[in-house]
């Protein structure tokens, strides 16, 4: 395919900072001890099933999924349990985590470890699902959204799309990129099975353009396999956001407070679809994921394949420490990433980088008059106006921020990387929604 | 000390000083051209404008707002350029101090400074002087290279003066009006012509535009549809009238035209803020020049047509807007 498509509102171009794109996926290792929190998705937190002092497995599983839109948690190590309580998380907060001393690597008997590539799909709809559920996978392009709620389709809705999200539009971020030069049979393999829990035959890979090998390895791979095809979609942030991802692909646009799927539309990210892989042909619970360690300040920034629970300090201190420069260190991408206030905080099922930025990268000048230059207009991807966001919410006018669609921003934050005059215009949009929810109960 | 902060953490570049600078950076080929058109007199006009606006502002600020100077962003000195621009080389230095008050203190900072004025400050120092001092503000200057240190003031008429005295009955044919006779194009392309300080060169103000659209300051909306307008009703006139006064490269090349409509109307402040609100506001100052310049008592038609829709970009920001995505709702 050689048309390159994009979305047609906004966007931005920050700088890429690609510098881990050529460097392979490596094993972390395994730290000495792990913490595994028991909320790693969308969702009620996961009923803890150890105590103190059990033996666990790589795979065993140590909380189960609370209802419907919750996810099952599975240790990534083997060892002993030493604490099930409250540890300080990555924003400083007590998180009920499980505490594991790595003893071994000894896995669950079920998982097949083998590097054979399983193609045939014996399994039922209801088989597969039931194994992705019991597999802990959840969406790990960021909203940890659980996949088997995502993959059920209600009657009423018929889905004729499925997209493999493999835009990555963040800044440094390769992990996405990487997988899908490494594990690229087993991604197609992934939008097969999906295919088959849907009932469709045809899966389009979205890339963007700025991935080449990517693009090249799944155009070799997609032409033995009928109905998955590559788009190459033109370098542009916010790409990888669903609903943009939607316009970009099939020119659908989802309704304002509608699904994906109110279009016939179904978008999994590709880091997900490899975990589906590995639930369904190899039952291989989600206990590891791909983490790209990077940033300016980083000096020896890599891809590494990491057990969920690994404290990010620990992956840090691999690349080569924290240098005295570094003034932040990032969790996700620069864009819509946290700044950690715990850098031993675990990697999670969501986790998709760590990042060491200087103060030069992410120092942020204080807020100065707006000088209506419209450039938040034109980069907002929804069509919203976050400068009137801004005033509105300042001044509290909550039905004004309702009228102005305040509840359509997806917090990409284009507006606030674009703004001259420095204005936290993301912290007001999300303030502003934050605002009318509350009204709405 | 590990540093915390929202999301997110990357900025561009271009922050407000920056994007001051660069319309500065835009202005100077045209500033360079009047020099050398109008000698060391337009010098001192571009000078004393500058600093009397960025006098004023900071005066204003730090002892009647008592306030942090914010002069350092830039935005002064860009109205004081463009308030020299409009001037001609001939002002008196103390007529130049009172347009930089009416353009800072009235216009800037009487509405609460940068970001709130609703009319062009610069255009309403102009408009104050050219009311108040019809003489001085429109006695012309010969351009020449030759004299640069020559302050002898030889007068001189702008292209739009002289269309405006051709007599409608014998202007079909004739392109000589009165005294004097109208430039060629290439004269008022490179802007050998006279007028104002800034106006003259349309050559050197789209260096200017070219320079604002590669460091995308600002979008080619404004500019291409002001111009647009203005030359395509002039043409329409001109085809149907084959009346001289209507010749359209002629008013596409003189006046203020290509000055209002690369650095004034573009203003951030001033004008609207999406897409179809500027090209609403660009049409209807194109209408506006073509309607004063042709059917009114002034030559000139930019300055004000600028400032009446100034006033209506609160209006047009109300009604013209992206679409939201994912809705109907234009």
């Amino acid at each position: 395919m050689t048309n390159k498509k994009t979305f047609s509102i906004g966007g931005i171009h920050p700088d890429k900072y690609k510098i881990t794109s050529d460097c392979p996926i490596t094993d972390a290792g395994l730290p000495e001890t792990v913490y595994i929190p028991v909320k790693q998705h969308i969702g009620s937190p996961a009923k803890i099933l150890v105590k103190k002092g059990d033996k666990v497995k790589v795979g065993t599983l140590l909380a189960d999924a609370d209802g419907i839109v919750s996810s099952d948690v599975h240790s990534s190590v083997s060892g002993e349990v030493t604490k099930v309580e409250e540890v300080e998380g990555e924003f400083g907060y007590l998180e009920s985590m499980i505490t594991i001393k790595v003893e071994g690597d000894e896995f669950e008997p079920s998982i097949d470890r083998s590097d054979d590539i399983v193609k045939e799909i014996p399994f039922t709809h209801d088989e597969i699902i039931e194994k992705i559920r019991s597999a802990g996978v959840v969406g790990m392009g960021g909203a940890g959204y659980p996949t088997p709620v995502k993959t059920s389709v209600p009657d009423n809705k018929k889905i004729d799309c499925l997209i493999l999200n493999g835009i990555e539009c963040e800044p440094f971020l390769t992990a996405d990129d990487r997988l899908m030069v490494e594990k690229a049979e087993q991604i197609v393999i992934g939008a097969k099975i999906i295919n088959k829990i849907l009932g469709i035959q045809n899966a389009v890979i979205a890339i963007d353009e700025n991935k080449p090998l990517a693009i090249e390895t799944l155009t070799q791979i997609t032409k033995r396999y009928i109905g998955v095809n590559v788009q190459i979609c033109k370098t542009k942030y916010p790409q990888g956001g669903e609903r943009q991802l939607i316009k970009a692909v099939t020119g659908r646009e989802v309704p304002s407070g509608r699904l994906p799927m109110d279009v016939g539309c179904i978008v999994q990210n590709v880091g997900t679809v490899f975990a589906i892989y590995e639930a369904v042909m190899k039952n291989k619970p989600l206990f590891e994921r791909i983490v790209t360690v990077s940033g300016d300040e980083c000096k020896n920034p890599q891809n590494f394949r990491v057990r969920i629970g690994t404290p990010a300090s620990w992956l840090i201190e691999k690349c080569g420490g924290i240098s005295d420069d570094t003034a932040q260190i990032i969790f996700g991408g620069p864009m819509m990433g946290t700044s950690a206030v715990n850098v031993n905080a675990p990697i999670t099922k969501l986790t998709s980088g760590i990042l060491l930025l200087s103060d030069r990268l992410s120092h942020k000048e204080p807020e100065q008059d707006c000088i209506r230059c419209g450039k938040c207009v034109d980069a907002c991807p929804v069509g919203l106006r976050p400068f009137l966001i801004a005033r509105y919410t300042k001044e509290n006018m909550i039905a004004e921020l309702r009228d102005i669609n305040v509840l359509d921003c997806i917090e990409c934050g284009s507006c606030a990387y674009i703004c001259p005059a420095r204005i936290p215009l993301l912290d007001y949009c999300k303030l502003g929604k934050m605002e009318v929810k509350k009204t709405k109960k | 000390m590990l540093k915390i902060s929202t999301a997110p953490h990357l900025h561009s570049s271009a922050d407000t000083d920056t994007l001051m600078r660069g319309v500065i950076i835009a202005m100077l080929p045209a500033a360079l051209v009047a020099v050398l058109f109008f000698g060391i007199g337009a010098l001192k006009v571009i000078l004393t404008s500058v600093a009397a606006c960025v006098l004023w502002e900071y005066l204003i600020v730090r002892y009647l707002l008592r306030q942090p100077s914010t002069v350092h962003n830039g935005s002064a000195v860009i109205t004081g350029m463009l308030l020299a621009f409009n001037l001609p080389p001939t002002i008196p230095a103390w007529m130049i101090l009172i347009g930089a008050f009416m353009a800072i203190g009235v216009a800037k900072m009487a509405f609460g400074g940068l970001g709130k004025n609703l009319f062009n400050p610069a255009l309403v120092g102009r408009v104050f002087l050219f009311i108040s001092f019809p003489v001085q503000m429109t006695t012309w200057m010969k351009p020449s290279i030759r004299d640069f240190l020559n302050t002898d003031v030889q007068s001189g008429a702008t292209t739009l003066g002289i269309l405006k005295h051709i007599d409608a009955s014998s202007s079909a044919t004739s392109l000589t009006g009165g005294a004097e006779s109208l430039p060629d194009y290439g004269q008022m392309f490179v802007g050998y012509t006279g007028g104002s300080l800034g106006e003259v060169s349309a050559l050197a103000l789209l260096l200017g535009l070219a320079y604002m659209l590669y460091k995308k300051i600002i979008t080619w909306h404004i500019p291409f549809y002001y111009i647009g307008t203005v030359f395509l009703m002039t043409g329409i006139m001109w085809l149907i009238t084959g009346d001289i006064r209507y010749e359209p490269l002629t008013h596409l090349l003189s006046g203020g035209l290509m000055l209002g409509a690369i650095f004034m109307a573009t203003d951030y402040v001033t004008s609207p803020m999406s897409v179809n609100g500027k090209i609403v506001f660009a049409v209807g100052c194109g209408i506006l020049t073509f309607v004063i310049r042709l059917y009114s008592a002034y030559p000139e038609g930019v300055s004000f047509a600028i400032l009446i829709m100034n006033a209506f970009v609160p209006l047009i920001d109300k009604f013209y807007y992206p679409r939201v995505f994912g809705t109907g709702r234009k």
